[in-house]
């Protein structure tokens, strides 16, 4: 099926190819005669002067010839490729690639291959699927020649780039092209002159590593157009090293505002501390664990939307936890947010010990599923799947709780009771019931935050305490109250941090940023959107 | 301490608020509000809630910055730029809207606290108190009724009780100008007038601003009143005056 | 003079129990010293050792109690003082290791050594001396609490802010401290201690004299603790706890009260942190973990904040049952200790001590209406 239309998609594209190749089918068929002479070491010889052609043809005949389908006609010593077509055989003219009809294995001589031969035909393919008709392989081509940088190719490579069409491909078989002359030692001067700028229009780190490389040629003109070629590359590439560091510093952020966005409700519009809130986060982790064991025991085929299934789950498991927090403990402690503190801090303690006890102290192993899993370049800014998901679902969360605030009587409530109690509950608001739905709801979004973390940290009873502390500076940071902050706090730390680490190392930047904050809460106490008026006090 | 150092104006008022803005948020708390006391004056303000005057307390005492204008205590004094510590220091007291007394000292200690005195940290470590401030602690918990309870735990007073706790803090303070927030809410009519009476006591030798919505108490002080509304001054002069006011009738009325 | 302000402070109660301490603090070692192994009222080294970490434990305790019981400033973060003096306690004793360590080196320690450390660094630099090292078991820790609280209370940084200000600083001191280009061990931090003063850390009198030297602070600590709480200096400062708003209309300078009581706890914490070093025989980075100050806070709790009695009282008691049950029920210890932080914030907040008082307010009364 899926050839059939690959088929479908590339007929035009094989149709021109055809009519080029028709003026020079004859030379061609004596190249494909030759495969069928001699022993093996001719047939060697054979197989790299088909390859060195450059034909289109080559590559099928090659392939064919690999699997064992290439056969003689005995009726008429044509060259066929065969293809199972009921009990006999479809037959197709290796040369030109037009049916011949059909004929049985006995009307037919296999042309035999040894292993070795194997092997030489797999390189010379390797060449070919420079002329291969499919863009994706043309292009894969020309990026490992452009790393081998073997001098061999260089004919095969002048000769793709020649045929090519697509401009992208084009330019790519250019790169591959300078990086082979300027490795080599045949090169001309001129050559290498012409091959420098291309490297610098690359821009990456492995052109830079290139040409300064070739700076060490004997030749001045070429050391110098080499050396300023680098230098201008150095700059692009410390804009791009820039922008992926934002890139990392973006996705550091992403899972800081995960982690701090349910502590910012429950911190800021209740005023409650709650130094477990990192363990609500492990909880939903292990949901995510769970509920991935159970999907592997029971249905692996859903294997990869798990994570999906694991998502309201999770929020339900540390929703239900916080509102019983809220229910049993906080609610006897409010106007006491210091014994809140301890008291939250006692009960991550239980929490997770509970965890070590149920699930073993060492870490979980959670799969990721395949749409998370690989990456793709934006210029030469490199984006893991994973990372990307992680990102975009931190914001849907934000979004969501935006919406959930400004839109629903839920966050009508919350508002109303954060603004003034007394008022809200004479209004016939149940305060109890806001203040416990607020504290499930903060708790449910870090059981969401854990199902996140789970992709990229180790699901371990100690995942929450990693991340207690960098929230509430997120949350402090950003001003307290105000989700915006929160944004901004997360995705500033996030960069800050992303920047800082090339230059002091990850502890010593993390240390840093600490003391920046502390510093910052000294200057500005409420943050950077603070609320003011006499309602803060 | 040294607030000589701030000379802003020079004006006879002790009290002097000039163009004085404050807002929250884009929320125009005060608004280019104006108000002048003079040495010895009592004055009553009055307004209808959200009219500015608890802010308008916070600014004089430093708790909270205007945006603009100034504040100018003694004729030198520039109070914004000051905090609560050096403006009490230069003799504002403040009593709170609601009575904020030291619950877990007792009366005395309470008194003491608040006795005009050594202020700084290290004098304090040493000091024990001397025959003259332990006469004057004396002498106010007679004036405040409070002599049997000195030893009492004032976090076991009655509201009531509280109350007068404070306003002996305030006078054991001893300053130059009094700001007393609701100082009759939740009294009976008793202790009502007997308050009025203290403060008319109080007011022979200290100014005094005091904030109140209870009419009857402001009658009972006879003072010139000051009417705020939207954090600018509406109305000033006798409670007869303002009471005839259309302008303090609507605001007081509804539209 | 100075005799008069620190006796002023004590009232009988207090005095009793400074002299239980310095009895609990001079009879064990007596006991071990004295008697034969054999006799039944022999003391054991372990358990000097234990109770000797105990009451520094107790040390600490007291100062987070003056800062959080009296002045409402609940610092999560001293165990980082405590650690710092029992940082420069055990750079002194790595000094005094000298050529005896396993590489040999006259200057420079093992890990040092192990790390290609080519010379001591600068700030190691006079640690061999007792004179140089015991003041700066106060100076490290105090020059910490100032910077921070005089930044931290000047921009009135208050309540749960400041607590999770202190937090990350310990936190922070901690993933530096396990870095092994801080010239301090890293992750090992230090040990292998040899000798203090002269004399074997590991040998009996040595280890009796430590355990006497930290009954001793403590009985110190609460002469001090107590004198700077009952003087008129305590009052403002239990008023700052009340309502710190209030005392700045007063007039007060409410920073200059803070950031006295917050440097005074934390050169007492180092101190406790220096003599607990060689009782132990060890420090390394966790000593700073955000974990440990949280505990000290819970000493206090369940002895019973804003009384000098009650953290000694908490410190013993919660460490007491941590030995035993980390011992024998080690599942069970953190479901304790996080219930203990539950039940005592919610059934306790006055812990023991008040505990006990509110029943003999209550018996008081019962008699007086009775009588009347």
């Amino acid at each position: 099926m899926l050839i059939l239309r690959l088929l479908a998609g590339l007929l035009p594209v094989l149709v021109s190819l055809l009519l080029a190749g028709v003026a020079m089918a004859a030379d061609l068929g004596s190249l494909v005669t030759n495969l069928t002479t001699g022993g093996f070491g001719d047939r060697e010889a054979a197989i790299n002067a088909l390859a060195a052609s450059g034909e289109a043809r080559a590559a099928p005949i090659l392939e064919a010839l690999s699997a064992g389908r290439l056969y003689v006609r005995s009726a008429d010593n044509l060259v066929v490729i065969g293809k199972q077509d009921g009990d006999k055989l479809a037959l197709v003219d290796a040369v030109t690639g037009k049916p011949v009809g059909s004929a049985g294995e006995d009307e037919l001589n296999r042309i035999r291959i040894n292993n070795r031969l194997r092997g030489v035909i797999d390189d010379a393919v390797g060449t070919l699927t420079l002329m291969s008709p499919n863009p994706d392989m043309r292009r894969s081509a020309a990026n490992s020649l452009f790393k081998q940088r073997s001098a061999s190719a260089l004919a095969a490579v002048e000769h793709a780039m020649a045929a090519e069409k697509d401009p992208a491909i084009k330019r790519a078989f250019g790169e591959a092209w300078a990086s082979i002359v300027l490795a080599s030692s045949d090169a001309s001067r001129e050559q290498k002159l012409k091959a420098i700028p291309i490297l610098r229009d690359r821009g990456d780190a492995d052109a830079f590593g290139m040409l300064r490389d070739a700076e060490a040629s004997s030749d001045p003109e070429i050391k110098a157009a080499a050396t300023s070629a680098a230098t201008s590359l150095q700059q692009t590439l410390a804009v791009w090293e820039a922008a992926q560091n934002v890139w990392y510093g973006i996705s550091l952020g992403s899972v800081l505002l995960l982690a701090a966005i349910g502590l910012a409700i429950t911190f800021g519009t209740m005023g409650v501390i709650n130094m477990a809130h990192g363990e609500m986060v492990m909880l939903g982790a292990y949901a995510t664990y769970v509920v991935q064991q159970v999907i592997l025991a029971y249905s692996p085929g859903l294997l990869d939307a798990s994570v999906v299934i694991a998502l309201p789950l999770a929020f339900l498991v540390s929703g239900a936890v916080g509102v019983l927090i809220e229910r049993t403990i906080i609610r006897f402690l409010y106007g006491r947010p210091l014994d809140t503190l301890l008291a939250t801090w006692g009960l991550s303690l239980a929490l997770q010990q509970a965890v070590r006890s149920i699930f073993g102290p060492t870490n979980r192993e959670v799969r990721s599923p395949s749409w998370m899993s690989g990456s793709f370049h934006v210029g030469q800014i490199d984006v893991t799947y994973g990372r990307l998901w992680i990102v975009l679902f931190a914001l849907m969360v934000f979004a969501t709780l935006i919406l959930i605030l400004r839109k629903t009587p839920l966050g009508l409530y919350m508002r109303a009771v954060t603004q003034n109690r007394p008022m809200a509950s004479a209004m016939g608001i149940r305060t109890p019931r806001v203040d416990a739905l607020t504290f499930g709801l903060g708790s449910g979004i870090a059981g969401l935050a854990g199902v996140a973390l789970s992709q990229i940290d180790n699901v371990s009873p100690n995942l929450g305490q990693g991340y207690i502390i960098d929230s509430f500076m997120v949350v402090v940071f950003g001003g307290v109250g105000n989700l915006f902050g929160t944004l901004v706090g997360a995705t500033t730390l996030g960069i800050v941090n992303k920047f800082l680490e090339p230059y002091a190392g990850a502890v010593l930047g993390k240390i840093l940023v600490l003391v920046f904050i502390i510093l910052f809460i000294q200057r500005r106490p409420r943050g950077l959107f603070a609320l003011k008026g006499r309602a803060v006090e | 301490m040294n607030a000589s150092a701030h000379t802003a104006r020079s004006t006879s008022a002790l009290l002097y608020l000039s163009g004085v803005t404050v807002s929250f948020d884009g929320f125009r708390a005060l608004n280019n509000l104006s108000l002048l006391v003079e040495p010895g004056e009592m004055r009553a303000i009055i307004g209808p809630n959200g009219a500015g005057k608890t802010t308008m307390m916070d600014v004089i005492t430093g708790k909270t910055r205007p945006d603009e204008g100034e504040v100018v205590f003694d004729g030198q004094a520039d109070l914004t730029k000051l905090d609560e510590a050096e403006i009490a220091t230069l003799g504002i007291g403040r009593k709170f809207q609601k009575p904020t007394v030291f619950e877990s000292h007792t009366v005395r200690d309470n008194l003491l606290l608040a006795l005009a005195g050594p202020r700084s940290w290290y004098r304090l470590l040493a000091a024990t108190p001397t025959k003259a401030e332990n006469d004057r602690l004396d002498e106010i918990l007679t004036v405040i009724r409070m002599g049997a309870q000195q030893h009492m735990l004032a976090a076991r007073l009655s509201h009531g009780q509280k109350q007068w706790l404070e306003i002996g803090m305030l006078l054991a303070q001893d300053p130059k100008l009094l700001l007393v927030d609701e100082p009759v809410a939740g009294m009976t009519d008793v202790e009502t007038e007997t308050t009025a009476a203290v403060l008319r006591e109080i007011n022979k030798s200290h100014s005094v601003v005091v904030v109140e919505h209870d009419m009857s108490f402001v009658r009972a002080l006879g003072v010139k009143v000051t009417v705020l509304h939207e954090g600018s001054m509406l109305a000033e002069g006798s409670l007869d005056q303002v009471s005839a006011d259309p302008r303090v009738v609507e605001v007081y009325l509804g539209r | 003079m100075i005799q008069r302000f620190l006796w002023r402070g004590l009232d009988t109660r207090l005095r009793l129990f400074i002299g239980l301490v310095l009895l609990v603090g001079i009879v064990p070692p007596l006991l071990n010293l004295l008697l034969p192994p054999s006799s039944p009222l022999y003391v054991p080294a372990y358990v000097l050792q234990l109770v000797g970490k105990y009451l520094c434990y107790a040390s600490l305790a007291l100062a987070v109690d003056l800062v959080w019981g009296y002045c409402g400033i609940l610092s999560l973060g001293h165990a980082a003082f405590f650690a710092l003096g029992g940082y420069c306690m055990g750079m002194y004793l790595m000094r005094q290791i000298g050529s005896r360590g396993v590489y040999g080196n006259p200057i420079l320690p093992d890990f040092m050594v192990f790390l290609n450390y080519k010379e001591l660094p600068w700030f190691w630099h006079g640690f061999n001396h007792f004179w140089f090292a015991a003041p700066m078991i106060v100076i490290v820790p105090s020059v910490l609490a100032l910077a921070l609280g005089w930044f931290a209370f000047r921009s009135r940084v208050t309540g749960v802010y400041l607590s999770i200000i202190t937090q990350a600083m310990t936190f922070a001191l901690m993933l530096a401290f396990f870095r092994n280009d801080m010239g301090l061990g890293g992750n090992n931090g230090m040990t292998d201690f040899k000798d203090i003063l002269g004399f074997p850390v590991q040998a009996d009198g040595t280890r009796a004299t430590l355990y006497f030297a930290s009954a001793l602070v403590l009985a110190l600590f609460l002469v001090i603790a107590g004198a700077v709480v009952g003087s008129r200096f305590g009052k403002a400062l239990m008023a700052v706890r009340d309502a710190e708003s209030r005392m700045r209309f007063l007039g007060y300078r409410v920073e200059g009260y803070k950031l006295f009581v917050f440097v005074l706890s934390a050169a007492m914490a180092g101190i406790a942190g220096a003599l607990y070093v060689p009782q132990v025989g060890i420090i390394n980075p966790s000593e700073f973990s955000p974990g440990n100050s949280i505990e000290a806070v819970l000493w206090v709790a369940v002895g019973g904040r804003g009384t000098l009695i009650g953290p000694v009282i908490g410190a013993f008691l919660v460490n007491f049952a941590k030995t035993y049950l980390t011992g024998a029920l080690p599942e069970i210890w953190l479901f304790a200790l996080g219930a203990l932080f539950v039940a005592v914030t919610l059934f306790l907040p006055r812990g023991i001590v008040g505990l006990w008082g509110q029943y003999k307010a209550r018996q008081e009364r019962t008699k007086r209406t009775a009588t009347a």
